[in-house]
């Protein structure tokens, strides 16, 4: 009996303990972050060292586009990825290949993206530029778009394919018409995890996006990050620049959890 | 592809469709119709695994026949080649043949896609979409190209009142399916079954996850439909077997025992095994 509630305490202490970092870390940003929160922030460039006012709308427009980017290239190819190993050839040689890949894929350090797109992209085009820092962030984030895709086909029950085949549908109307429209809400969850890891990534978009003063104009170069301003500016010797980083590290939170709260509260699992 | 099942003269149900039959085998098949179902030597195999070993049976058309026996018997595994559902399993493969009008279902001009529009499939478990009930039905239709809004309609209606649903639901046709009992859930699957007018229904134990007030009106659904389609079910169920069914084929580890009037297997079966299993003394 002692001994039960003694490991019960340890669990229960344990548990808290895991949350100690994360509230610190929450804490921390919130306190330091939020005296500069004012809607300049958003709407205005960063000011020249030295100097005081401004904000960094440039960094979090271009965070964005780059974020679309990614999402255009790897979310097409991971959902129709998922689609043909899960659907079409479960158990091919090709369909083994791309599932090891993909789980190899997850656990490769963001930097290596970043030094991939840079040697593939801004080497050829001979520019930084937002789109290189899509493709680094788009590889970043393909696995997690393909294996959650792939959970999510794997959880449509198979009596709806059933069904379906049944009434003489071709396996090309099952997943359309049935297999893709049930598992979207899973998908779309996927899809929001995505978003908020590319959001908040630093390595990738670091020598493939650079860095930018302007307000992005064309996709086709330098672009400002949050990240990377966040980087930057943390290391630069002016007090208003880092208390500018601890601004745009809060705005980069808040973007994280508003997205992983958003997916959860729009996306969860319907009720059967 | 559309739906040209009325204009098809390979469909005898249509033709004499005013016909209400009654029961007796005897005086109401047309000859020509007795072996609507050709099943010839039919072996089939998951993997290495026999699990049907040779059966021969002619099923006749607008009868309702049920298959019986212990689990693993074999009757599903055959059910589901009539429209070759279990081609969807890797590493399958059958020796034999299956003809349905005397065309073979594996012949390579059979498109399987159009032979299971001909044929009706209701699962154990009724599975509807997660779609509302109007979009259920007209599944089938839609995936064959028919999009005219009045034909469907039309459709809706006619399969809901063929699976005695149309009351109890035609005032939310729109809302979603999964929101109906489970009886109606598996009517639903019936009628949605029978939206593109096929000719064969297989109904793969139907009733075993109703309740009994359920079952009964599934049953009679059953007995009814069976006026315009030929009907095979399989179950465990033999009361429901001998209430449904005129034809009974009894299976048993992968063979087919005996294939008789549902009257006689039930009261008279010619084999041993029959009888025993009949009875309760195994399976």
């Amino acid at each position: 009996m002692l001994r039960n509630r003694f490991l019960t305490g340890l669990c229960i202490a344990l548990s808290l303990l895991t949350l100690f970092p994360l509230i610190s870390i929450v804490i921390l940003v919130i306190r330091n972050g939020l005296p500069l929160i004012s809607m300049n922030l958003f709407t205005q460039l960063s000011p020249a060292p030295g100097l005081e006012g401004g904000g960094f709308g440039n960094a979090i427009m271009g965070t964005l586009v780059m974020v679309c980017i990614s999402l255009l290239l790897a979310v097409p190819l991971g959902i129709l990825s998922a689609v043909y190993i899960n659907e079409y050839a479960p158990v091919s040689p090709v369909s083994s290949a791309v599932r090891f890949v993909a789980k190899l894929l997850t656990g490769i350090p963001s930097i290596i993206c970043g030094v991939f797109a840079f040697a593939a992209v801004v080497m050829t085009s001979q520019h930084f530029s937002a789109i290189a820092g899509g493709v680094a962030l788009a590889i970043l984030i393909l696995p997690i778009i393909l294996l959650t895709s792939e959970q999510a086909l794997m959880g449509v029950s198979v009596s709806y394919r059933e069904a379906s085949y049944g009434v003489g549908a071709t396996p090309f109307q099952t997943i359309w018409r049935i297999v893709l429209p049930d598992a979207m809400p899973a998908i779309m969850t996927g899809i929001m995890l995505a978003v908020s890891r590319a959001a908040g990534e630093t390595a990738p978009v670091l020598f493939t996006a650079l860095f930018s003063q302007n307000w992005i104009t064309s996709v086709f170069e330098p672009t400002a990050s949050l990240s990377v301003l966040i980087y930057n500016f943390a290391s630069l010797p002016y007090a208003y620049h880092i208390k500018l980083a601890w601004s745009a590290s809060l705005v980069l939170v808040t973007l994280v959890t508003l997205t992983n709260i958003l997916s959860q509260m729009i996306f969860s699992p319907k009720q059967r | 592809m559309s739906n040209d099942y009325t204009s098809s003269e390979a469909h005898p149900i249509q033709v004499s469709n005013e016909t209400a039959l009654p029961y007796e085998l005897t005086d109401v098949v047309p000859p020509s119709e007795t072996n609507f179902i050709k099943v010839n030597d039919f072996r089939f195999f998951y993997g290495k695994k026999e699990v049907l070993h040779g059966v021969n049976l002619e099923i006749p058309s607008r009868r309702v026949t049920s298959f019986i026996g212990p689990s693993g018997c074999g009757k599903s595994t055959l059910l589901r080649n009539f429209n070759r559902m279990n081609e969807l399993i890797p590493g399958v493969r059958h020796e034999g043949d299956i003809t349905i009008h005397g065309t073979s279902i594996f012949d390579p001009s059979v498109e399987v896609i159009a032979l299971r529009r001909r044929i009706g499939m209701v699962f154990q478990k009724s599975n509807p979409f997660p779609m509302s009930i109007y979009g259920n039905i007209v599944y089938p239709l839609r995936i064959a190209g028919q999009g005219d809004r009045s034909m469907l309609d039309e459709t809706v209606e006619r399969c809901l009142r063929s699976a005695a649903l149309w009351d109890e639901v035609k005032d939310r046709l729109h809302e979603s399916a999964l929101g109906l009992s489970g009886g109606q859930m598996q009517r639903l699957c019936i009628a949605r079954a029978i939206a593109s007018r096929p000719e064969i229904l297989l109904m793969d134990e139907p009733c075993s996850a109703l309740d009994p007030i359920a079952t009964a009106k599934v049953e009679e659904l059953i007995i009814e439909l069976k006026r315009n389609f030929t009907i095979i079910i399989v179950t465990h169920n033999m009361h429901q077997a001998s209430r449904v069914s005129e034809l009974t084929a009894f299976f048993y580890l992968g063979n087919l025992v005996e294939f008789d009037e549902t009257r006689k297997i039930f009261t008279n079966p010619s084999k041993l095994q029959t009888e025993e299993y009949i009875t309760g003394r195994f399976g």
